[in-house]
């Protein structure tokens, strides 16, 4: 499904990323960890087309075409979706018609009928039970005044409504209660299919006892300096990064 | 995308001309063309009394070039054309009777005037250059005791109701736009809301400016009597013209015991090309007198046309408990300027404001919010609460924000909050990333900025505002 290879990007002049390499297939779930700074969200963001990084090179493939010469409302269309480490606020634009916007530009895409504000609404009161959102978060203002918590959980339930191929979380866990962190892992399980992939960018291993990955990856300036199984994390929690940081210096 | 910069607007789809057979006079003003523009309209005496005390009072007058945020070239004034209307009989029984040009125009504006497909609960007056050719609903208006027409139909059959009211909110000499308006004008709308009703629909007045050489000075009067209700709307469109052309109109309301009066703009003249060549200077006198107690005038206004604005619609709280309300979105993009506010002069007790200011300036334009808060000795207990919000695009443009506050009475609470703010890359690129194209996000954004003042304004029109405003800025981020 995503294929990256050699991937190079800066910002600022800065070389963020320095030869990223990855391969994730539909229905696998991909946990990337790695210490503050190392480029997760980056990797994160230039896959869904911030226009603040530069790749300078290699190449990602989206099923089969080229990631970069779509726009990033393109890519999210096509099935590409970020849950944001630090999501945005949008004054004045209510999360249900922010929602259906969104979720209408989809269908508009795939050749459907759109939804009206009446319908969606069933559509939405339904997306909702999966992260168990309150009703009143609906009606206000795109993530404004919400808690952090609740931001974390409004990233999700959009991801319930447009059910994404490729799904990015990053840090989706931090910020959570540990009710919140069960019911929103629970959700995006429930979300899954044989034909999407989840990739999740995470700190903690409590995000993994709820969603199971695959394959963990180690991100250290700008490298994937390991890939293990799901025990990799264990390892991590355990023993920290500075075996891995040392390694990675005598390589 | 690494700058958030301006392109191109838009076309602007209101940009025709209508190939139709005027009654015009000469270019230029003089006292003989204030009595010829009184004499084509038949006048009775005291009306040219009326003008002729205006343009004496003008003469001695200056244009306001100093205070306001604003710069153009000088007004050659005796370059303008000061009556120009489409020749049609005089007197039309009915709609049928009005020439079909001019229905045409109208309903390429979106303005539909004959019986079939009239606009549901709208009555309009269509004002074409200096005259008004049609106003829908008169009859059933008429029946609940309703007065919409023509000003010049108003002169005639009900000269007593316009002798009273017409140039006592804004004096003749009030301003020098005023006054040139007080002398010259041509046409424009009146309302009459007797004791007691409730008007049945919304009314409104859509103005057109069509002839090139022409200025467009029309003149509103709205009288609601204690206990009336009523809402009104306005729209404007002009032609592409290379040329500037001047619009200087005077709106005078007036509220008595428990009257309310609703009165929204949605100001779409043509706003000059993205050099600034061309467009309309839009010199506007809007003045609110709430003289009963308990009554109240709100204003709401979408500017988003001319290549100036100059203006700042008002209210005199005179009654105690009288309420004022200002609700404004001021869109500029590429050249346009506007300086553009309110004044609320406290003078009853207990008297409350509100002013909602939403500035948006794209392009190398320029934006400016002017207020007056005056709240005078005997205004006890009077209360105002100012936001006036900014929102800049682009790194070419400018905002500004001058508040004025007057208090002369301890007990008031005056309240002013200010913001300025940008589109933020990191908000585009969010909604981006739910599948929303750039300028779908950009529309999104401004929509939720405005919110606060598209909700005062009557639905049907609320959408067409955001429309608007989507269209405007279209292409306005690269
Ligand atoms: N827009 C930017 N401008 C300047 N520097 C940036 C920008 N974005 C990222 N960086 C820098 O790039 C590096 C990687 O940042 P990134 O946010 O990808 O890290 P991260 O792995 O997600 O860290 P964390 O675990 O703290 O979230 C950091 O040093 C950061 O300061
Ligand atoms: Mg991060």
């Amino acid at each position: 499904m995503l294929e990256i290879r050699d991937l190079h990007a800066t910002v600022d002049g800065k070389e963020i990323l320095r030869g990223i390499n990855l391969t994730i297939s539909k229905g696998e779930i991909h946990a990337i960890m790695g210490p503050n700074g190392s480029g997760k969200s980056t990797l994160a963001k230039i896959l869904a087309g911030h226009p603040a990084y530069e790749v300078t090179k290699g190449e990602v493939l989206f099923e089969g075409r080229n990631l970069f010469e779509l726009a990033p409302d393109e890519r999210a269309r096509e099935g590409v979706f970020l849950a944001f480490q630090y999501p945005v606020e949008v004054p004045g634009v209510s999360n249900a018609q922010f929602l259906r916007l969104a979720y209408n530009e989809k269908r508009k895409h795939l050749g459907e009928e759109e939804l009206d504000p009446l319908e969606f609404k069933d559509l939405l009161a339904e997306r909702a039970k999966v992260v168990e959102m309150d009703a009143s978060l609906m009606s206000r203002s795109v993530n404004e005044g919400f808690s952090g918590g609740e931001k974390k959980r409004n990233e999700i339930l959009q991801m319930a409504v447009l059910e994404p191929k490729l799904a990015v979380l990053d840090e989706t866990d931090s910020g959570l209660d540990i009710d919140a962190l069960r019911i929103v892992s629970e959700g995006v399980n429930k979300l899954r299919t044989p034909e999407n992939a989840v990739v999740l960018v995470t700190h903690y291993q409590r995000l993994l006892n709820y969603i199971v990955p695959d394959h963990v990856h180690v991100l250290y300036k700008g490298r994937i300096v390991r890939t293990g199984g799901k025990e990799l994390a264990l390892e991590l929690e355990e023993k920290g990064y500075d075996w891995i940081k040392e390694a990675a210096a005598g390589a | 995308m690494s700058t958030i910069e301006l392109l191109t607007n838009k076309e602007y789809k209101y940009g025709f001309v209508t190939d139709i057979e005027s009654d015009v006079i000469p270019k230029g003003l003089g006292e003989e063309t204030v009595r010829l523009i009184s004499e084509k309209k038949g006048e009775p005496e005291w009306m040219l009394e009326f003008r002729l005390k205006a343009y004496r009072q003008w003469l001695k007058m200056s244009e306001p070039k100093h205070w306001p945020n604003i710069s153009y070239p000088e007004v050659d004034y005796q370059d303008i054309i000061y009556y120009s209307a489409p020749k049609q009989k005089a007197t039309k029984k009915s709609l049928d009777e009005v020439d079909p040009e001019l229905l045409r125009t109208f309903e390429k504006l979106g303005i539909p005037l004959n019986e079939q497909k009239q606009l549901a609960n709208v009555a309009v007056d269509a004002v074409f250059d200096s005259v008004s050719v049609a106003t829908t609903y008169k009859e059933k208006l008429k029946a609940h005791g309703v007065v919409f027409c023509s000003f010049t139909e108003a002169i005639k059959d009900y000269p007593d109701l316009v002798k009273k009211y017409l140039g006592s909110v804004v004096p003749v000499g009030d301003n020098y736009f005023a006054a040139l308006n007080s002398a010259v004008f041509s046409d424009g709308s009146f309302v009459f809301v007797p004791k007691g009703v409730r008007c049945p629909m919304e009314l409104s007045t859509y103005f057109r400016i069509n002839n090139q050489e022409s200025g467009q000075f029309e003149r509103t009067l709205i009288v609601a009597e204690e206990g009336a209700h009523v809402s009104y709307l306005e729209g404007c469109t002009a032609p592409k013209f290379d040329k500037n052309q001047l619009h200087a109109a005077v709106v005078e309301l007036v509220a008595l015991d428990d009257a309310e009066i609703k009165y929204s703009t949605v100001q779409n003249w043509y706003a000059g090309d993205e050099e600034g060549k061309g467009g309309i200077y839009n010199f506007v006198t809007k003045r609110g007198a709430c003289r009963g107690r308990n009554s109240k005038i709100s204003w709401t206004q979408v500017e988003t046309g001319s290549a100036i604005t100059w203006k700042y619609p008002s209210c005199i709280l005179q009654g105690d408990n009288s309420i004022g309300e200002f609700y404004s979105v001021a869109l500029t993009n590429h050249a346009q300027q506007a300086d553009t506010g309110t004044k609320m002069i406290h003078i009853g007790k207990n008297t409350r404001s509100t002013i909602v200011s939403k500035g948006i300036s794209a392009g190398k334009s320029n934006n400016s919010y002017r207020g007056l808060v005056k709240v005078l000795p005997g205004a006890e207990g009077a209360r105002n609460y100012t936001q006036c919000d900014s929102m800049l695009i682009g790194g070419r443009s400018g905002a500004n924000t001058f508040p004025y506050i007057e208090v002369m009475n301890n007990s008031a609470r005056v309240e002013h909050e200010a913001t300025t703010s940008r589109i933020s890359e990191e908000q585009l690129f969010y909604l981006q990333q739910r599948g929303i194209s750039q300028e779908d996000a950009v529309s999104l954004i401004i929509n939720g900025f405005c919110k606060d003042v598209f909700r005062e304004l009557p639905m049907e029109f609320a959408v067409e505002a955001q429309r608007l405003l989507g269209l405007k800025l279209e292409n306005s981020v690269g």
